[in-house]
């Protein structure tokens, strides 16, 4: 199913722009000076296979790891030069999606939603916090989990409450690691309309990690292919998957072929 | 290109001790800068209760063994000197001055030092305190600080607890033997039983309860490669914890003996 585009860009605002990114574990470079830019309001996807540093990519823009050099710039803020509570500010304006949900596994679905609006939106009043937390879970489908532990709920319940929580504190970016990794292919068809309802309903910007082409198809407003460390290519999924590249057509025909 | 081989600057082992005690050191100063409020209050409470509470049963039963079997065990010896009278200070001085603190302290480093290593170790690994990052919160205060508060709180009440019941073990197997009311053995027992024992008892297990929080969180809190991982963290945190528990006592030993 190929994504129907409603993002176009208006203003060229960037609300993420990365420049000449590097990163290096020991001796292992993964990132080999990365450029990207996320307009506002736009989904992109980056391509890319296990071990590339898909993830590494997004880890540096939320400041969870520190890049060796270059820049990375987030809603016109320098990520490596905010101290400890700008970048607390900074991170209640994105949300992350983690690969394995990351649901807190000693807190029912309801205190996992809370968790960040108790110790960021202090001044809430219960009953405000209960509709917050009901209208996160609406956004995902799961009112009915609102009680329930996550070693109760399946692993497309557990990815779409891990999207609810980020939800919660309306951010402006989201970033979604591997959102279908591990699912059904109904589930995924699932996760990538909600990825989509996320943009449409909060404006916001995204940057979704995956291998899963057909996620990339219908949850891509562009798509961004790393290979090597690099993007080799940029552009709609149509634009990327034209191009003569041998290593990216080969990853379109285990996707699709095999 | 070849890379250039690390060089350490006595052995790796050495080396890798040394970094391991910086990190240590690091992490208890992180823990004492974040100290202060807003404070974790139910979590620092529910922690409190999972080491308080369900520590419960293990102390009794141990406790309660321990002093019959103590107190069992001396009987011969006094008796060949006629002096089972002194039966009850010589348990309670034994109880209260060394056993108590130093079994609590054992027991609470295998049961609470390895759930702690092993809960952090698999919320590490699972991502979980990444996302208490990246939503905005210090996982450090709202994880380690409220774990390691409730050891440093929960030790001394678990140590009082096991020495009144360890004397309530030591009182029964008196009882078997000669007939003596409860009041007149406590009596008798705590008389030798000066505030310096009781003081240096409870310092011992602040101490000790905080070296148990602070090295489970610590183990935890950097746990790496999946689920093996966990397991070492866990294992580390009673092996560690409880060296130092034994270094500490000898300390402590020391330090107590100088004023007495």
């Amino acid at each position: 199913m190929h994504k129907k585009t409603r993002y176009t860009i208006e203003d060229k605002h960037a609300d993420i722009v990365i420049r000449n990114l590097h990163k290096s574990f020991g001796t292992n470079t993964v990132l080999k000076g990365v450029n990207l830019d996320v307009y506002k309001g736009e989904n992109v996807v980056v391509l890319g296979r296990s071990g590339t540093g898909k993830s590494v990519l997004i880890k540096i823009i939320v400041g969870l790891l520190k890049p060796d050099s270059g820049s990375v710039i987030v809603l016109d803020q320098d990520v490596a030069a905010l101290n400890d509570k700008e970048l607390l500010q900074l991170r209640l304006k994105i949300g992350f999606s983690f690969q394995n949900s990351a649901l807190y596994d000693s807190m029912t679905v309801k205190e996992n939603l809370e968790f960040p609006l108790l110790r960021n939106s202090r001044n809430l009043t219960k009953a405000e916090i209960n509709t917050d937390v009901e209208e996160a879970l609406d956004a995902v489908g799961l009112k009915q989990t609102i009680n329930q532990f996550p070693s109760e709920l399946s692993g497309g319940q557990r990815k779409r409450i891990g999207i609810a929580r980020t939800l919660i504190m309306r951010p402006s970016i989201m970033l979604y690691d591997e959102p279908t990794a591990g699912l059904d292919p109904i589930t995924s068809v699932e996760i990538n309309s909600l990825i989509n309802e996320v943009q449409e309903r909060y404006n916001t910007s995204s940057i979704i990690i995956t291998h899963d082409l057909t996620c990339a198809k219908a949850t891509g407003d562009r798509v961004a292919i790393l290979l090597d460390g690099n993007f080799v290519q940029t552009g709609s999924f149509e634009e990327v998957f034209s191009v003569k590249d041998e290593r990216i057509s080969s990853f379109y025909e285990y996707n699709f072929i095999e | 290109m070849k890379s250039n081989p690390r060089t350490y600057i006595v052995s790796k082992k050495l080396d890798d001790f040394f970094s391991d005690v910086y990190a240590i050191m690091n992490f208890i100063g992180r823990f004492f800068r974040q100290l202060g409020p807003p404070y974790e209050w139910r979590e620092i409470i529910r922690q409190c209760y999972m080491v308080g509470w369900k520590s419960l049963p293990l102390i009794s039963v141990t406790s309660f063994v321990i002093g019959i079997v103590f107190t069992k065990q001396s009987r011969p010896s006094l008796a060949e000197f006629g002096a089972t009278s002194w039966l009850p200070s010589l348990v309670a001085i034994a109880i209260f001055r060394a056993l108590a603190p130093l079994v609590t302290a054992l027991i609470a480093a295998g049961k609470v030092g390895s759930n702690i290593g092993a809960e952090l170790g698999s919320m590490r690994v699972t991502e979980q305190i990444d996302a208490m990052e990246v939503s905005a919160t210090n996982p450090f205060k709202f994880l380690v600080v409220s774990r390691v508060l409730a050891t440093s709180l929960m030790l001394p009440v678990l140590m009082f607890y096991m020495a009144f019941i360890s004397m309530v073990g030591a009182y029964l197997n008196i009882l078997s033997n000669e007939d003596t009311s409860f009041t007149a053995f406590f009596i008798k027992a705590l008389e030798k039983i000066s505030f310096l024992d009781f003081f240096s008892s409870l310092i011992k297990t602040i101490v000790f309860g905080f070296s148990i929080g602070i090295i489970g969180c610590y183990q935890g809190y950097n746990a790496t490669q999946g689920t093996q991982g966990v397991g070492r963290a866990a294992n580390f945190a009673v092996v560690t914890s409880m060296f130092v528990v034994f270094i500490e006592e000898i300390i402590a030993v020391q330090i107590t003996n100088w004023f007495r």
